[in-house]
């Protein structure tokens, strides 16, 4: 493909917007992202994704910090100088004009005459698998193509960042997949730097280079989708990207490396610090994920009452009840004949390793 | 569950519903107009000769053509300055906050609320030769005589605008709410400026609006009988004036018949010529 220009890098320098209404969207964001990297940008709704893909293209005027494309400093530019392609999440093509004319919408935008514009449109459709569709109206498109086409249309302006607003949330989960592979390929072909939004988790692990986590405005943690998964910075990026179990319990002794915490259910464990120093004696909540618990035969652990029992086709999720009352989830391969958990039998469980529980200090 | 009826297909209801309201229209729309044609297919005043005469008579004579030009004419004037005025408010209520939304509806709907002769006497103020703007004009030393406004096409135009103003508003803010914002935009991220996305964007896409505001307000110019014949004075006859002369003081029924029936035909073209149009630009459907 012609346009492998290579992306240009985007920053993200110390953005802060608060709306009008008073309601603070976004606080104190640093990104710093290479060009031609995808970054998902991931967090519940609400905490202020959409805000922030609007003030890279320019529709929002940031309340503090500066946005950087390249070497420019785009802040002072109007979204139709600023070269940011945007897919929006209800794709928005202009509802009476054919697909090749939304294709080229941009294109005659910037005074490219008719023919070549068809051409180019024509282009894009086959990139995008659509070539047959160039003179019907967007209404006679499915949902699945309308998303293409809005992807062509954005990339005929040879973008030099691509912005995805929740791209896939309406398509069902077969075309969802089948689209998330078409757009990393495109990415790849192209080499666009691209920031997608998501509130899928999965979608964000798989798709990008790195995750940007949000939370009320705030960014938790910016790292390799394996960084925000394995080696969570807080509590919020543990318990909300893949599921974890949250226990309670005291920090017995903590040096930078490991923490030993006594757990209120009832048992010594080693703990990896995550979220910073700890204090002895300070409170923490410990996050171990179901998979990175074990049912142990000995004496080690803390000891629960199996509750149910799910097989969920490659995996069983058991519920244990621990001493405290609070409830933990295990998730076992399923290996051949796993042992019956029968409702109501005593096990005991311990983390697979001391660096698959991390130990956040404890918020009130 | 079994037993329970399918809700019933909305066009399997009787017709019977819309008895009163099909009576009422036949009684009072359907047949005067049938009256009116077979008056107006009469030859002589007492409506005894069959003839397509005064038919004949209208459209051979210039001066009762002339009244209809220059009523059709109104009517497009009206329409005109009613869209280029309207469209900007109708484009304005949409991008503000809920409070000034109700104060622009507000003011759009006075007019409506005012009662057409109270309204009529406040242009006459307005326009006259010792009107407030001849007075304002006069003491700021702009003009020295008075500028003729009132009993001028102008002042008919100015004053009709100012009343049918709310049957163009309306339609547009109601298209133009229908429009995506998101679609402004997205072509604004693909380059265009703001002239481009008006014009390729946001206009096609109210022509429905637009459409249907111009057809109402023209239909409401060319009939609106009291503010023409009260700005508009002696000097200048449109169709429903000329009507009510021939019909009233003349008690020419049979030709006053066939005037109404060329201005119906007449209006009834303009009107689908409006459709047509709005047919043409494939400008809706969507979104
Ligand atoms: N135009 C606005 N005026 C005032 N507050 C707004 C406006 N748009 C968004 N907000 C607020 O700013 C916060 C962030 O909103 P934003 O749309 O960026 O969230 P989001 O992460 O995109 O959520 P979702 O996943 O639901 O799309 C929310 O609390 C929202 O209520
Ligand atoms: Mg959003």
């Amino acid at each position: 493909m012609a346009e492998t220009q290579g992306g240009r890098s985007l920053v993200v320098d110390a953005v802060t917007h608060r709306y009008p209404s008073g309601a603070l969207a976004v606080e104190n964001i640093n990104l710093d992202i290479k060009g031609g990297e995808i970054i998902a940008l991931l967090g519940p709704s609400g905490c202020g994704k959409t805000t922030l893909l609007r003030i890279i293209a320019g529709f929002i005027a940031q309340s503090q910090g500066r946005i950087i494309i390249g070497d420019d400093i785009v802040d002072a530019l109007p979204p139709n100088r600023r070269a940011v392609g945007i897919v929006f999440q209800n794709y928005a093509l202009f509802p009476h004009l054919s697909i090749s004319e939304n294709v080229g919408y941009g294109l005659a935008a910037r005074g490219v005459d008719k023919a070549t514009r068809q051409r180019e449109a024509q282009r894009l459709l086959e990139l995008v698998q659509l070539p047959t569709m160039s003179e019907r109206l967007p209404r006679q498109l499915s949902g699945g193509q309308q998303q293409r086409v809005a992807l062509a249309r954005a990339l005929a302006i040879k973008p030099s960042i691509l912005l995805l607003d929740e791209p896939f949330a309406a398509l069902d989960k077969n075309l969802r997949l089948d689209m998330q592979i078409e757009v990393k390929r495109l990415q790849r072909v192209s080499g666009i730097t691209t920031l997608i939004v998501t509130h899928d988790q999965e979608e964000a692990l798989s798709m990008a280079d790195r995750v940007a986590v949000l939370s009320h405005g705030k960014l938790e943690q910016f790292g390799s989708p394996s960084d925000v998964y394995d080696r969570p910075q807080t509590l919020f990026v543990n318990t909300f990207v893949g599921a974890s179990n949250r226990m309670p319990g005291v920090v017995v002794s903590a040096d930078r490396t490991a923490a030993k915490v006594r757990l209120d259910a009832g048992a010594e464990i080693i703990a990896r610090p995550a979220g910073g120093a700890l204090t002895e004696g300070g409170r923490v909540t410990v996050c171990i994920r179901p998979e990175h618990l074990q049912f142990v035969g000995d004496e080690t652990g803390f000891a629960g009452v199996v509750g149910m029992s799910l097989p969920l086709g490659a995996t069983v999720v058991h519920e244990v009840t621990t001493a405290d009352g609070s409830g933990v989830k295990v998730s076992q391969a399923r290996i051949g004949e796993t042992r019956a958990l029968e409702s109501g039998a005593a096990v005991r469980l311990a983390p697979l390793a001391p660096s698959l529980a991390n130990a956040f200090p404890a918020t009130l | 569950m079994g037993t329970a009826p399918a809700s019933r297909d909305v066009t399997s209801y009787g017709m019977g519903l819309a008895a009163p309201l099909a009576l009422f229209f036949l009684v009072f729309f359907v047949a005067p107009l049938l009256q009116l044609l077979w008056l107006s297919l009469h030859n002589d005043t007492a409506a005894l000769h069959w003839g397509f005469g005064q038919y004949l008579h209208f459209l051979t004579d210039p001066f009762s053509l002339g009244v209809l030009g220059s009523t059709l004419l109104l009517g497009a004037e009206v329409t005109a300055v009613c869209l280029v005025l309207g469209f900007p408010i109708a484009w304005l209520y949409q991008r503000v906050g809920p409070r000034l939304q109700t104060i622009i509806i507000l003011i759009v709907l006075l007019p409506l609320l005012t009662s057409v002769v109270v309204r009529t006497f406040a242009w006459i103020v307005i326009l006259g030769r010792q009107g407030i703007i001849n007075a304002t004009l006069q003491s700021l030393g702009i003009i020295d005589t008075p500028l003729k406004l009132l009993y001028t096409q102008f002042g008919v135009v100015i004053a009709l605008a100012q009343v049918q103003m709310p049957l163009m508003t309306l339609p547009l803010i109601t298209a133009l709410g229908r429009i995506d914002p998101n679609l402004d935009d997205a072509s604004c991220s693909l380059g265009a400026g703001s002239w481009r996305t008006f014009f390729r964007v946001v206009l096609p896409l109210s022509l429905p609006g637009v459409i249907a505001g111009c057809t109402l307000t023209y239909a409401a110019a060319i009939t609106a009988f009291i503010t023409q014949s009260l700005i508009g004075g002696g000097q200048m006859l449109f169709m429903p004036m000329y009507l009510y002369q021939q019909a009233s003081t003349l008690q020419n029924w049979p030709f006053a018949s066939a005037i109404s029936i060329i201005f119906l035909l007449a209006v009834l073209a303009v009107v689908s010529v409006f459709t047509t149009l709005g047919r043409m630009s494939r400008g809706y459907g969507g979104a």
